[in-house]
């Protein structure tokens, strides 16, 4: 009964906040919507009982992504209203109308079927993040590992894409150097 | 012999290809001296064929290439020159020569003169190839030739609208009857396996009588539009719009005298069938009495001519039909004569009159022109039957066969036209040579044709008095192929009474002829009480024929064709302009795809994933259901 | 209604999937567009998780944690990238954006 409760509300929300995201002219409410959109969309995670899976989402999601996405916003100056072209509001709705009529029923079909068999069967008596480190760190130990030089790749691109002055390299520099760069900086 | 046979053949060609290279150029007086000689040659190659034919020769048959042989059906270009044809090459070499010297005269002055020796030249070798064809594919080559420089001649002057008009109707109407000729051609082919002549009619023997009617019928029909019978025969008056030579060569000797040598050539077939031959001979003595009629009011000189040739077409269908045939030969060639001899002479009175053709406008003009005016009495004379000239010895032997086959009516009616025929041939030359002069009142001054033109014309003037003597060789040339017959008449007496009675008869409607019109003082201009009466309009006006057709054919079909180009516009020119149009707008509607726009992308990429995602819908759905749908669709009896 | 199945899931996964969509399509200004991106990857998330608890199998549950690694690692490259056009051309609206002549 609760389930059901908290799975109709936390729908909803959902829906409107990413709705407003999508339709809205104002960048800030955009950002502002997305983001509560995405700890809704945690509560879900909860209700499913993957907690991990819940934290990870706050923390990376809402935490990290959106602070990016603030910090992105300031810089290209979209706090003003963004000005847009009108495309074909049919076209586009309909599109997406029948590709989610289409997704459902291509999902659905092998579920009527009865045609699913579970790979990894969660284990008894364990919580769900020791559930989650059990397989992480033995089934999918090396997608783990990639996934971390890739996230290392991309905070240096990250770096590299946007920082100024990088020709200079601070800790390859003695005293003296560091001396004279700051007297040119301060005169 | 067969290089005779084919220089007889290709010359006329050469001639025209010659003429041909100059036709942008300005008169060169050669061209006409180069094609005149060509034909010449030709001309002394024929004879020296008929020479060979007369004293016993074989006839000459040749097959110079293949044409078409594919299956079963072998078409060559083959030639074959026997009594009936070396007697029509005669004919179209001779009176084609005349006309080519005459016309270095009477074209003097004309811009087209280079242009109009190759279309003649070029129509003398479309007739060779006709006559002297040894299949009924290479005549109908021929026939469409003569047919196509016919049109070509009669709309010389082509700045004309009513020159243009007049080609068309020609070639309309002689293309309407080569369809009936085109179906005869394949009745032949279908039930007897050839078109060749030695093939085909022995082969004719075994067939029905329904089948030989049909073929009949068929080729009589192609016939009768060459050979302007009733009624397609309209197109004959209005081809005067020709140049006069055109006229004389051939609407007097050669393309009309085609139909006739069909109907000769193919006598095997018309023996076979004589209810077939009684119903041509019947119309051919309808159409002769119908254009007498006609010529007996009409106030343009060749006219009167044309309806003349027309009325003695009718008696040489009347003879062939009866199974007289070497008498309609013979008497197309001497026809040949006497008519281009008239034709010539009217070419000359034109050219003095300045190209005035009322003769009710001349008069008297025997003072200034003596040579024309000798030339087409005789020739009138000629035409009218009059003892000795050619005419009496053919035309009566056609009366004489029609009596001997107790076609008593075809006889009257015969004899009725031959005294019309005399009456309006010297009313016309009773109204341009005779009387007093009223060209003056218009300011004319007339003049004689010049010399050579008349030395050319004279040896028509002598064939045309002395052909009634080679009545006896010819009759013995042709006697073996074309099943000739003599006809007696029972008794002497009767055969006295007919000769004598039909030359009083001539005698007398020339007499009136010339008593009426030889004191002819004004021009009428359509007060007389004569010109009021309803005989007078219904025979001036040709029955209102033209009026009917132009009324009740030509106009209904302008509309129908008006109307249906309107579908022509909005039916197929749209389907065909649609069909570009969608490759246009496809282009024009696609083209968004590769913008190098983001957004528009996104859009297109969202629905080529839809599209996927339907495809694989749908075959999921048939495969899950694929025994529901065998059954649905066995049940509607795919 | 009151029992909620896979099938209540997945139709709310499609539903938030339809709303990214039309994000993606509408959308003419780049950051925004990202985020009708975000909108996508976690609609995904949802369906993955929903399908893991319903079949009692993790392999759901460890998709998504690998969505979400890749989700963040790309939006720090796309940033980075929209930050050196910004620099470069001074906005980053889409239609001025092409340089072929369509």
């Amino acid at each position: 009964m609760f389930e059901a409760v908290a799975f109709y509300l936390f729908a909803f929300l959902t829906i409107a906040m990413f709705s407003i995201t999508v339709m809205t002219s104002q960048a800030l409410y955009a950002l502002t919507a997305l983001a509560a959109g995405m700890i809704f969309i945690s509560a879900f995670f909860f209700i499913l009982g993957a907690d991990f899976l819940g934290a990870i989402q706050i923390i990376v999601y809402t935490g990290a992504v959106m602070a990016l996405y603030a910090f992105g916003m300031m810089f290209f100056d979209t706090t003003r209203e963004v000005k847009e072209k009108k495309g074909n509001k049919f076209i586009i709705i309909g599109l997406s109308t029948l590709a989610a009529v289409m997704v459902v029923a291509i999902f659905v079909a092998p579920i009527l079927s009865n045609n699913i068999v579970a790979l990894y069967p969660v284990v008894e008596g364990a919580g769900n993040t020791e559930t989650v480190g059990l397989v992480l760190f033995t089934k999918y130990l090396i997608p783990f590992e990639v996934a971390a030089v890739m996230l290392l790749v991309a905070m240096i691109a990250g770096i590299v894409l946007a920082g100024k002055k990088m020709d200079l390299s601070l800790t390859l520099m003695n005293s003296e150097e560091i001396e004279e760069k700051d007297k040119k900086v301060l005169s | 012999m067969e290089i005779y046979l084919y220089i007889a053949l290709f010359a006329p060609l050469v001639s025209s290809m010659f003429s041909a290279l100059f036709t942008n150029t300005p008169k060169k007086q050669f061209v006409g001296i180069v094609a005149s000689s060509l034909i010449l040659t030709a001309f002394a190659s024929s004879s020296i064929l008929l020479n060979h034919i007369l004293n016993g020769g074989e006839p000459i048959h040749v097959e110079m290439m293949t044409w078409m042989a594919t299956g079963n059906l072998y078409i060559p270009f083959g030639f074959v020159v026997d009594q009936i044809s070396v007697t029509m090459m005669m004919v179209v070499t001779l009176v084609s020569s005349i006309v080519h010297i005459y016309s270095i005269g009477y074209m003097d002055h004309d811009k087209g003169f280079n242009r109009f020796f190759a279309w003649l030249s070029a129509f003398v070798f479309s007739m060779m190839i006709l006559v002297m064809s040894d299949n009924f594919a290479g005549l109908f080559i021929g026939w469409e030739g003569v047919g196509l420089c016919s049109w070509g001649l009669i709309g010389f002057w082509f700045h004309k609208e009513v020159a243009t008009w007049a080609a068309n109707e020609a070639f309309i109407m002689n293309r309407i009857a080569d369809l009936g000729m085109l179906i005869g051609i394949f009745l032949v082919y279908w039930n007897t396996g050839s078109l060749q002549y030695d093939i085909a009619f022995p082969a004719m023997a075994h067939l029905d009588q329904a089948t030989l009617t049909w073929i009949g019928i068929f080729l009589f029909v192609g016939a009768m539009g060459k050979s302007a019978q009733f009624p397609l025969h309209t197109w004959l008056a209005d081809a005067m719009e020709g140049p006069t030579p055109v006229s004389a060569l051939i609407h007097a000797a050669t393309m009309v005298t085609a139909g006739v040598y069909l109907v000769i050539r193919s006598n095997e077939l018309y023996s076979l069938i004589p209810h077939v031959g009684l119903f041509i001979a019947s119309l051919g003595t309808f159409v002769a009495l119908f254009a007498a009629s006609m010529a007996m009011v009409n106030r343009d000189m060749k006219r009167v001519i044309a309806y003349s040739t027309l009325s003695q077409l009718g008696y040489m269908f009347a003879a062939a039909g009866l199974g007289a045939y070497w008498v309609a030969l013979f008497h197309l060639m001497a026809h040949a004569f006497f008519k281009a001899l008239l034709f010539l002479g009217a070419g000359n009175v034109m050219h003095a009159m300045d190209n005035e053709l009322d003769p009710f406008k001349m008069g008297g003009l025997k003072k200034v022109m003596k040579g024309t005016w000798i030339m087409m009495t005789i020739a009138s004379l000629a035409l009218a039957g009059v003892v000795p000239f050619a005419g009496f010895f053919s035309k009566d032997t056609i009366l004489e066969a029609a009596f001997a086959e107790h076609h008593y009516v075809i006889y009257g009616v015969l004899l009725f036209t031959a005294g019309l025929t005399a009456f309006y041939s010297f009313r016309l030359v009773a109204l341009i040579f005779h009387g007093e002069e009223r060209y003056k009142i218009f300011g004319i001054h007339p003049h004689e044709a010049y010399k050579f033109m008349l030395v050319g014309m004279s040896p028509l003037l002598i064939l045309a008095m002395i052909a009634g003597v080679f009545q006896v060789p010819f009759f013995n040339m042709v006697e073996e192929i074309l099943g000739a017959a003599e006809y007696h008449i029972h008794s002497h007496t009767t055969l006295w009474i007919m000769l004598v009675g039909t030359q009083v008869f001539v005698g007398i409607a020339i007499i009136y002829a010339y008593k009426k019109y030889m004191s002819q003082s004004s021009v009428p201009d359509g007060t007389s009480k004569m010109e009021n009466s309803f005989m007078y309009k219904l025979l001036i006006n040709q029955y209102y024929i033209p009026f009917a057709y132009e009324k009740y054919l030509v106009k209904p079909y302008r509309e129908l064709s008006a109307a249906l180009w309107v579908v022509d516009q909005k039916v197929v020119d749209a389907t065909v302009d649609g069909i570009a149009n969608i490759f246009y707008s496809t282009g024009e509607n696609t083209r968004d795809m590769q913008s190098g726009n983001l957004s528009t992308m996104l859009k297109w990429m969202v629905a080529g994933t839809v599209m996927l995602l339907s495809f694989a819908v749908v075959f999921g759905l048939a495969v899950r259901y694929s025994d529901e749908i065998t059954t649905i669709l066995s049940g509607l009896g795919v | 209604m009151m029992e909620i199945g896979l099938n209540h899931y997945l139709v709310l996964s499609t539903i938030l999937f339809a709303i990214g969509l039309v994000g993606v399509m509408r959308r003419k200004n780049l950051l925004l567009l990202f985020f009708a991106t975000e909108i996508l990857l976690n609609s995904v998330n949802i369906a993955f998780a929903a399908i893991s608890h319903y079949y009692g199998d993790l392999t759901g549950q460890m998709f998504a944690f690998f969505v979400i690694a890749i989700a963040a690692s790309e939006l720090a490259v796309g940033l980075g990238l929209l930050i050196v056009w910004y620099k470069r051309h001074g906005n980053i609206d889409l239609d001025t954006m092409t340089s072929m002549r369509g």
